[in-house]
């Protein structure tokens, strides 16, 4: 079971050549400058931007195909993904936030309640439940999105720089957790940074562009 | 702390309404609610009663006819608006041309060529309405922000200029004619009693109230609310971001088209001059100065809009700078509009809770 992605990716008047593939279990980070792409190839996965050329594969199932007309929905993509700015719902609290993919996919209330729960205590923040994202500290709330990203059990987890927009103080408990949350993930892991530190950490290959 | 939110702290004080009312037993809760709509229905009766008679008269106008012709259609139209631009996020410059729809079908099918009787006309206007939603809706909504404001305004001006040039349509001229509701029982509805028509009216709005604050906590409204609030985060957690946009513009086009039917059968005629771009822009004023997404904001915000100009008819040609201080006003101390998106106000869902 694997992500593979070969082709061209691009967005207005960027484009590049892009190659990889990660199997199950498996961590790739991409590193590079500003400007080199790292995020273009994050949201081609994720579906918010399609292909130029070339093909998107996900296990057998084709995801973004251009020369076949293929290209599968975002929200049907077994994916999910931390932003770098975290980007919780600002109107619901924290269980509703990491509820709310599961009630999406029309998951029933007790039993996204339960899955959420479970979902918050990995991060350590299952007392958290009924506070509003801004009563949490930024690295707080990453942990958050990251639990919204865990409680959908997707193939791809994609983490666009989560360390970037954390204050110091809390990006350690982020940092600690981050490994441990990555190593029992079955799924195919994407990470963009720009932090060699953060490769060294987390990853198993690695992509620089 | 600027200078201006300090002002607004000071002098704009949280009344709390909501949360007083909810706090209330049920019973009280009930009795209050029953007699607010009693005193709603009594409305045209208003002017007769001291004091409130002379602050909400209209001089000039008949107060019926305000009430019926202005008030009833903007609160019905901003609530139809707020969905699209309350709920979903959607920026829709065009609303009128759904409002124009309905008046038209209605129009057509009572007047000379066809003689439908109103009732069976009127579900055929908020259909015809819905459709154009769809119709307009599938192209643009994968636009977004300015570029979906600019086709949507782009739709008002279509529809009033197709009905312009159309013959079929009566052209600059209009359609007169239009059928007026059945009676029922002392109700007589005609030109010269326009009571009915607000009990008519005020009915419909309850059972649009009803019906939006039902979907407003259903699946469809928590989509709708995820996607107001982030579109991408919303699609990559499993929502048809599309399927629910186009849902919010149709259920917000089949009220406008609901609104104009009614209308048009007030009236009596209706023409392209009844449906300009201004009209578009009032609308979304009542909305945005009621509170984008707070249902009983944008009732506000209609009633207000609509009266204002009115009741200071007086002041002539003035009576829309009153109405413009009245803005400013508004924006300067609530921002958020008269009656705030209760999530907005109050943050988030309390403990015990347990919607997710």
């Amino acid at each position: 079971m694997s992500l593979q992605l070969h082709g061209a990716v691009g967005r207005g008047a960027f484009h590049r050549d892009a190659s990889l593939s990660v199997n199950d279990g498996d961590v790739l980070a991409i590193t590079g400058p500003n400007g080199s792409g790292k995020s273009t190839i994050l949201h081609t996965i994720a579906g918010l931007v399609s292909l130029l050329h070339g093909t998107l594969k996900c296990n057998d199932d084709i995801w973004d195909a251009p020369a076949n007309q293929m290209f599968i929905q975002s929200e049907k993509r077994s994916c999910a993904v931390v932003f770098q700015d975290v980007r919780l719902f600002p109107h619901m609290n924290v269980i509703s936030n990491v509820a709310y993919g599961l009630r999406a996919h029309g998951v029933n209330k007790q039993q996204a309640h339960a899955q959420s729960l479970e979902a918050l205590s990995q991060v350590g923040l299952h007392s958290f439940e009924f506070r509003a994202p801004h009563e949490l500290s930024g690295g707080e709330q990453q942990r958050v999105a990251l639990a919204r990203a865990l409680v959908l059990k997707p193939q791809v987890l994609l983490l666009d720089e989560p360390f970037a927009a954390i204050d110091t103080g809390s990006r350690i408990a982020l940092r600690r957790l981050m490994p441990e949350v990555l190593a029992t993930f079955p799924g195919v892991t994407v990470l963009v940074s720009h932090d060699p530190a953060d490769v060294e950490s987390l990853a198993n290959s690695h992509l620089a562009l | 702390m600027s200078l201006t939110e300090s002002f607004r702290q000071r002098t704009a004080p949280q009344l709390r309404v909501g949360s007083r009312f909810r706090a209330l037993p049920k019973s009280a809760r009930w009795s209050l609610g029953a007699l607010l709509i009693a005193a709603c229905y009594l409305t045209p009766y208003w002017p007769d009663v001291p004091v409130l008679g002379w602050i909400v008269n209209t001089p000039g106008t008949s107060f019926e006819n305000v009430l019926t012709d202005q008030i009833m259609m903007f609160i019905l139209v901003a609530l139809g608006l707020n969905v699209v631009v309350g709920f979903a996020g959607l920026l829709d410059l065009g609303y009128v041309g759904f409002y124009a729809v309905g008046a038209y079908t209605t129009a057509v099918m009572t007047s000379g060529q066809f003689s439908w009787p109103w009732i069976a006309a009127m579900p055929l206007s908020i259909l015809m309405a819905m459709i154009a939603g769809v119709v307009l809706g599938t192209p643009t909504l994968r636009l977004r922000g300015d570029y979906l404001a600019i086709v949507t305004l782009g739709f008002g001006e279509i529809i009033r200029i197709t009905a312009n040039n159309s013959d079929w349509l009566g052209g600059p001229r209009g359609i007169n004619k239009i059928a007026r509701p059945p009676s029922f029982g002392p109700f007589e509805f005609s030109v010269l009693n326009a009571k009915p028509y607000w009990y008519l009216g005020f009915t419909v709005i309850l059972i649009v109230i009803f019906v939006l604050s039902r979907l407003e906590n259903s699946r469809v409204g928590r989509a709708w609310s995820a996607v107001r609030e982030d579109e991408d985060a919303a699609e990559l957690m499993g929502v048809n971001t599309f399927k629910f946009k186009l849902w919010a513009f149709a259920i917000g086009a089949a009220i406008g088209g609901l609104a104009g039917a009614l209308y048009a059968s007030k009236v009596g005629f209706v023409n392209p001059d009844n449906f300009q771009l201004q009209l578009s822009i009032l609308f979304l004023a009542a909305v945005v100065l009621g509170g984008t997404g707070s249902m009983y904001g944008v009732i506000m915000g209609g009633i207000l809009v609509a009266w204002i100009p009115e009741r200071f008819r007086g002041f002539s040609t003035r009576r829309y700078f009153v109405f413009g201080v009245v803005l400013v006003l508004v924006m300067v101390f609530r921002p958020q509009g008269i009656i705030p998106r209760r999530t907005a106000a109050a943050g988030i869902a309390e403990k015990g809770d347990t919607n997710v």
